[in-house]
């Protein structure tokens, strides 16, 4: 009975997280995930400290992925601005985890910087999507966003700029943030070095997961259905500005998230996330993961960047200075042999495969016409 | 600046001369830096994000020759020719697939620029030498301004501008050209060659940036791999402030948006002219999110229907 019960609960939560909207709904993709989350947790325990450091910086810098993949690759807004609310919500974790340097300070500053940093997408979403920007008018605006604080911040050295007691700057950045902590008074956990790694790799996780039902409720369904068409979904009766600035708010948060992450990693934090190369990353990240995957853009992520650190010190003949026409060839290469990505093609594939395997017996099961 | 009011008048006509010229100096970069782009976004629908490497080839190709001994005309010729096989080459391997893929062709040019950016980067060097502004400068009461900036080159900015109306409405090519545009079917059953049509335009907006960076190589400072980045952005800036009619769009954003700019430049310093100008491009964009001419075109249209 207690057996039952158990299966019927996996069923429920499985139903909750699968969908068409999300590749990978088989159990064997299920029990890969587990090996996968399983290897990764694994892997600060067989490797070096400064591996798993840098690997936890991949795992930060896999929230901005995730953030243009949920905007871009399931409503259709391609945003060159994450980088924007990841940049803001990073400064402002270090403004208020210097100014009040506690514990509660930092953990303070980890609700705050998440809400501003939220704050902001929504303020720009309204401000795009119920003034009737559209399309590439919304990518240029939102990179424009990014360079204006790009310069601002720039020019910030003077020692008039500053927060209280945190300084902003210019171009050598804020330093002396504090690490990534959670308690209040005396009692409470700063995630230093693996301790870090673990804590934004379950942050990863669960945001994954809990994105993965998100996109399979009647919302995902309603975002993709702008996608593919925002005058039919207007003409059905949804509010399609609402809808992009809901989906775009969200972003903003992960974003901002991930901005958190990424200003505790280094204790610091400058101009250069606003820069028009940082701002590329996610961009090429998820063109070549696939926008349309979740999982597909978040690999791409860790192993770009991973490629990324690799030859930052050379690999044989090939120096750092090839690793920029590497990552544009890539890009450009996927863009134009498998425009949706290496994630779905994947996937289309071993579909197509599964298929010839059993074309003589028909499949039980009615597959999922993608909305295409 | 401010206590201008109780100067005497020479130097009041002065100040104002000076903005005036400041004004000239950044519409003319403006209109240059973004008339390529538009040519390419406004006739094909394809936004090219390799475009300030595009100029940056033009400005390469300048610079190079003029180093190895050319004089400075030819070598920016020569520039303009570089950049123009260039274009031809990339829309013909790459370009040519995003025709009707707007983001992709954003995606896809991008990554070209990182690979461009970083090929200059790693072939030439961190930097090029640069090039002496010709000309020399005018100057009045306490102020100076470059001939070659704030007066030659809005001039040829005017001319081009005159120049591609004339090509688009008075010439077979451009009717050709627009037809393709408009309705590549009919075009084709009308005998025309649409994939000539599309090479050719997207060459002359190759060679529009071309000829953008060869006037540029003198008046940059020392030419780097990264400066595509500044060209990008006022194009782009430009091309979405001033909407979907070419000549127009460029002609009228590049005004509105140099008006800003310079004023900022001019009474506080060129950080807040830049920002003062992108602030204002973000609001433009906001009201009128088809831009100028896209809002003066839909207004005709109403009044068309009130009548």
């Amino acid at each position: 009975m207690s057996e039952r019960n158990a299966e019927s609960l996996v069923d429920r939560v499985r139903g909750r997280l699968e969908g068409p909207n999300t590749l990978g709904n088989s159990t064997t993709f299920w029990i890969g995930f587990v090996v996968a989350v399983a290897a990764l947790a694994a892997y600060p325990q067989v490797t070096d400290p400064y591996t798993a450091l840098q690997t936890s910086r991949y795992f930060a810098l896999a929230f901005l992925a995730i953030s243009l993949c949920f905007v871009w690759g399931y409503c259709g807004v391609l945003s060159f601005g994450q980088v924007a609310f990841f940049g803001i919500s990073a400064y402002t974790f270090g403004t208020i985890g210097i100014n009040f340097a506690s514990m509660t300070g930092a953990t303070a500053g980890l609700f705050g910087a998440v809400i501003v940093g939220t704050l902001a997408a929504a303020v720009l979403g309204y401000f795009m999507f119920y003034g009737g920007v559209r399309d590439v008018y919304v990518t240029i605006m939102t990179l424009v966003v990014a360079l204006v604080l790009n310069t601002f911040m720039g020019q910030t050295a003077g020692s008039e700029w500053a927060i209280g007691a945190a300084r902003l700057g210019g171009f050598n950045g804020m330093t002396n943030i504090p690490n990534l902590t959670f308690g209040i008074g005396e009692a409470g956990i700063v995630f230093q070095t693996v301790g870090f790694y673990y804590a934004v790799l379950f942050a990863l996780v669960a945001t994954y997961l809990g994105l993965r039902v998100l996109l399979n409720s009647s919302f995902g369904m309603t975002m993709v259905a702008v996608r593919e068409d925002e005058e039919r979904t207007a003409t059905f009766g949804y509010n399609v500005p609402f809808i992009k600035l809901v989906v775009f708010t969200i972003g903003g948060g992960l974003a901002a998230l991930g901005g958190v992450f990424y200003a505790s990693w280094g204790n610091y934090v400058d101009p250069s996330v606003f820069s028009i190369a940082f701002a590329a990353l996610p961009v090429v990240w998820v063109s070549i993961g696939g926008r349309e995957s979740l999982l597909g853009a978040i690999g791409a992520t860790l192993l770009i960047e991973r490629m990324r650190t690799g030859l930052s010190s050379g690999i044989g003949p090939v120096g750092p200075e090839w690793a920029l026409v590497i990552v544009g060839g890539l890009l450009l290469g996927v863009i134009l042999f498998m425009p949706a990505g290496i994630a779905p093609t994947l996937n289309d594939l071993k579909d197509s495969l599964l298929e010839q395997r059993s074309s003589r017996s028909p499949s039980s099961s009615p597959t999922e016409e993608s909305v295409e | 600046m401010f206590e201008s009011v109780a100067m005497p008048l020479q130097s009041t006509f002065d100040s104002l001369g000076a903005l005036f010229f400041q004004f000239l100096n950044s519409f003319g970069f403006i209109v240059l830096a973004t008339v390529g782009l538009a040519i390419i976004f406004g006739m094909m629908g394809v936004i090219n994000l390799a475009h300030g490497e595009f100029i940056l080839i033009g400005v390469y190709g300048t610079a190079l020759p003029y180093h190895a001994g050319l004089p400075l005309p030819l070598a920016m010729v020569v520039g303009v020719l570089v950049t123009t096989v260039f274009g031809v080459i990339v829309e013909r391997t790459i370009v040519r697939h995003f025709y009707d893929r707007l983001l992709d062709s954003m995606v896809a040019t991008w990554g070209l620029s990182l690979i461009v950016a970083q090929l200059l980067l790693i072939i030439f060097g961190s930097s090029l030498d640069s090039i002496s502004t010709p000309l020399g400068n005018i100057s009045y009461g306490p102020f100076s301004s470059s001939i070659y900036r704030s007066i030659l080159l809005p001039m040829i900015a005017i001319l081009v501008l005159v120049g591609l109306y004339v090509l688009f409405t008075r010439t077979e090519f451009g009717i050709k050209a627009r037809a393709t545009i408009k309705d590549p079917e009919t075009a084709r059953a009308m005998g025309i060659d649409t994939d000539r049509m599309y090479v050719m335009t997207f060459a002359i907006g190759s060679a529009l940036a071309g000829l953008t960076g060869a006037l540029s190589a003198p008046s940059l400072g020392s030419i780097t791999p990264n400066r595509g980045g500044t060209f990008l952005v006022e194009a782009f800036v430009a091309v979405v402030v001033g909407g979907p009619s070419v000549i127009v769009g460029t002609l009228s954003a590049a005004g509105v948006l140099s008006v800003f700019n310079a004023t900022g430049s001019f009474f506080v310093d060129t950080f807040f002219g830049q920002m003062l100008m992108l602030s204002v491009a973000i609001l433009a964009l906001r009201l009128l999110p088809e831009g100028i001419t896209g809002y003066v075109e839909s207004w005709r249209r109403r009044r068309r229907a009130e009548e």
